[in-house]
């Protein structure tokens, strides 16, 4: 049982988990999944669906994080993303057919991983701080993406552009298995290859990981191309849920809300080790609560405040010096002194 | 835009602070004094380009549109200079104008709201810093999550936009002062006097020099045997402080409360702070470069709404633009000294 609860999963799950029983007590049809016009239909598909652009965002910040770093431009880089798909496509003459979108979408990818490259090089070849660094970008993004969208909500009407954000593979949303397969692929880059262990080994001491032959400054510049690229994808997700951009709407607070997907999941934020099950763990427990909150009757602003205790309760059973408080006996697990810096 | 940004270039081509040439002159001043000219080369370029900007009413315009922004820079530069950060101090505002607005509807004294509204910014603030010190959680995720807290909270107290009718408080909003052929709002005078006390407090008081201590290094601060808990936390109290009179300001300067304002305002105040000189490590940076911070991107708006034609999105672009040039001078000047 000691064990159990001494694994990084352990609290994450029980959160998610508690938060699932709430629900089902609060709506008992919670968990009822139905056919419909060969989807699946339900609040647990309707989690996946909306759930994944928030989930893709955390998965790269999940890395950004592990080395010690944030990005606070993910949020900008979305809109900018929407924005340049959908202006093109609006302005394009034969905007709602199949390859135009294919075109649209890989140029909104394309300037993001600029965006993902301008990123990587203050912080890793200019050594500025992570977090004014992208704060550059999160200022001036929303700023950009206006100027691209002239400052209109820019709407298309282009049946494969629709199907990223809307539409249904197999009876599952599509968002959901791009996310998934994001996922999926990151994980086994991780995790099968000694890319992780390098990732965390820039996160622990960059200077020294340096010193030890890993191209650090490679490292670091490729997770910010990587995060803004799953931003750029979760902007289109985003945009062709509503079949809109918008420049000042699309992915606000985003940033907010897949940092706290990526502590939730137990990845601390001063780096070093990561857990993508973790954050998978996290970005389903922050959608779970923004789709319980209003079926029980509270009003849906208020999941801001549930967000709160949820990250504190996190915080504190993952700090060392609050674990030592609250459990005088329990010695301090050796495995989390690495965060205690 | 490039006319705009040309003037911070000052700084790199100012005399090296080593020089051997006359006195030294302290380190200390120079973002301030990037940051200053940075303003005067804004204000002379917008009097060239735009019939009446050169009035000084322009300046003292910006000085009534932003004086909660310096209050809240002022609480953040604190936070800043001790190496954290406060996201909160956004929704605190929001979370301060709910407060006072509901409470005057209740029919609660003016004063009475006065005090309950900073003393609830405090306690936010103090609670922040304890759950920073005390447990070694990092600042930006604990103010996150204060943040998140302070903006649930005005949900609570209600959704919808609640105006301000007291009359203590439209009689302060609609007051003015008159300089001459020119005015001010008496929160200028707020503002201006938050400015000057938090000057002294920095510079003339143990509390002010420990903060500066605590930033340049905690570990160094603490073997010297000075109150690093006391310092850290009490910031972090200033800050909520200083966010509750913003708050309060704010309601004044608009008469309601709204949950929605305020939001992306902690952007705002770092981005002054930063623009002011003061070095997000921690450790070095003044007050009055934060008000002068402020001064800067109300000056930019000014540049947008004389201009008529620019789009207000060019504000955030200018801003990122500024924030950049300001921060890649700032790692040239640390690269250098260290």
């Amino acid at each position: 049982m000691r064990d159990l609860t001494k694994h990084s999963l352990f609290w994450p799950l029980v959160a998610l988990a508690l938060l699932l029983v709430v629900s089902v007590i609060a709506t008992p049809s919670f968990f009822s999944i139905r056919v419909q016009d060969g989807h699946l239909y339900g609040s647990l598909i309707d989690i996946l669906r909306n759930g994944a652009p928030t989930l893709l965002i955390a998965l790269g910040m999940t890395l950004v994080i592990a080395t010690r770093g944030i990005d606070l431009s993910v949020g900008a880089i979305v809109a900018i993303a929407a924005a340049v798909a959908c202006t093109y496509m609006a302005g394009a003459p034969d905007g709602s057919s199949a390859g135009r979108a294919i075109v649209a979408m890989s140029m909104a990818v394309g300037v993001c991983v600029l965006l993902g490259l301008w990123n990587g090089f203050l912080i890793s070849v200019l050594g500025i701080q992570p977090i004014i660094a992208t704060l550059v970008l999160m200022t001036a993004g929303r700023g950009l993406a206006m100027l691209i969208t002239d400052g209109q909500i820019i709407t298309v009407n282009n049946a494969l552009f629709k199907k990223v954000g809307a539409g249904f593979v197999l009876g599952l949303p599509v968002a959901i298995l791009i996310a998934l397969a994001v996922f999926a692929i990151t994980a086994v880059l991780t995790r099968r290859t000694a890319l992780g262990m390098l990732i965390e080994a820039v996160g622990i001491n960059p200077e020294a990981s340096r010193l030890a032959g890993v191209r650090a400054r490679t490292i670091t510049w490729t997770v910010y191309v990587f995060v803004a690229f799953c931003a750029g994808i979760a902007g289109l997700m985003i945009a062709s849920n509503t079949s809109a951009a918008d420049a000042n709407n699309a992915g606000l607070f985003i940033e907010l809300d897949a940092i706290l997907a990526v502590v939730i999941g137990g990845t601390s934020l001063a780096g070093g080790r990561f857990s993508l099950t973790g954050t998978l763990v996290g970005a389903m427990f922050i959608q779970t609560l923004a789709t319980t909150i209003p079926t029980m009757g509270i009003p849906a602003e208020t999941n801001y405040l549930f967000k709160a205790v949820a990250v504190i309760v996190v915080c504190l059973l993952q700090s060392p010096k609050a674990r030592a408080v609250l459990s005088v006996r329990r010695p301090t697990p050796l495995l989390m002194k690495g965060s205690a810096a | 835009m490039t006319t705009v940004i040309a003037p911070p270039e000052h700084p790199a081509s100012a005399p090296s602070p080593r020089s051997p040439r006359g006195p030294a002159f302290p380190t200390r001043f120079l973002p301030v004094i990037a940051t200053f000219a940075l303003f005067v080369g804004m204000f002379g370029l917008g009097s060239l380009r735009y019939e009446g900007f050169s009035s000084p009413q322009t300046v003292l315009s910006v000085l009534v549109d932003n004086s909660y922004l310096i209050v809240l820079a002022v609480g953040m530069t604190f936070v800043i200079l001790t190496g954290g950060i406060d996201l909160s101090v956004g929704s605190v505002v929001a979370l301060s104008t709910m407060i006072a607005a509901e409470t005057l509807r209740a029919g609660w004294s003016a004063p009475l709201v006065i005090a309950a509204v900073l003393l609830t910014g405090s306690v936010l603030g103090l609670l922040q810093g304890m759950v920073i010190h005390y447990f070694e959680i990092q600042p930006f995720i604990v103010t996150l999550a204060g943040m998140f807290l302070a903006r649930g909270l005005c949900y609570v107290i209600s959704v919808d936009s609640i105006p301000i009718k007291n009359e203590t408080f439209t009689s302060f909003a609609q007051g003015t002062i008159t300089i001459g052929d020119y005015f001010i709002t008496p929160a200028v005078i707020v503002a201006l006097v938050v400015l000057v006390i938090a000057a002294v407090v920095l510079h003339m008081t143990r509390f002010g020099r420990t903060v500066y201590a605590v930033g340049g290094s905690e570990q160094s601060a603490m073997l010297m045997g000075l109150a690093v808990a006391r310092t850290k936390i009490g910031v972090y109290v200033i800050s909520g402080f200083c966010s509750a009179l913003a708050g309060l300001l704010y309601a004044i300067y608009t008469l309601s409360g709204y949950s929605l304002t305020a939001v992306g305002m902690e952007l705002d105040a770092i981005a002054a702070v930063v623009i002011g000189g003061t070095l997000l490590t921690g450790g070095s940076g003044l007050v009055l470069g934060s008000a002068l911070g402020v001064m800067v991107l109300g000056l930019i708006q000014s540049f947008i709404s004389f201009d008529g034609t620019l789009s207000s999105w060019w504000t955030k672009i200018t801003i990122g633009v500024l924030l950049l040039v300001f921060v890649l001078i700032q790692r040239l000047f640390t690269r250098r000294a260290g």
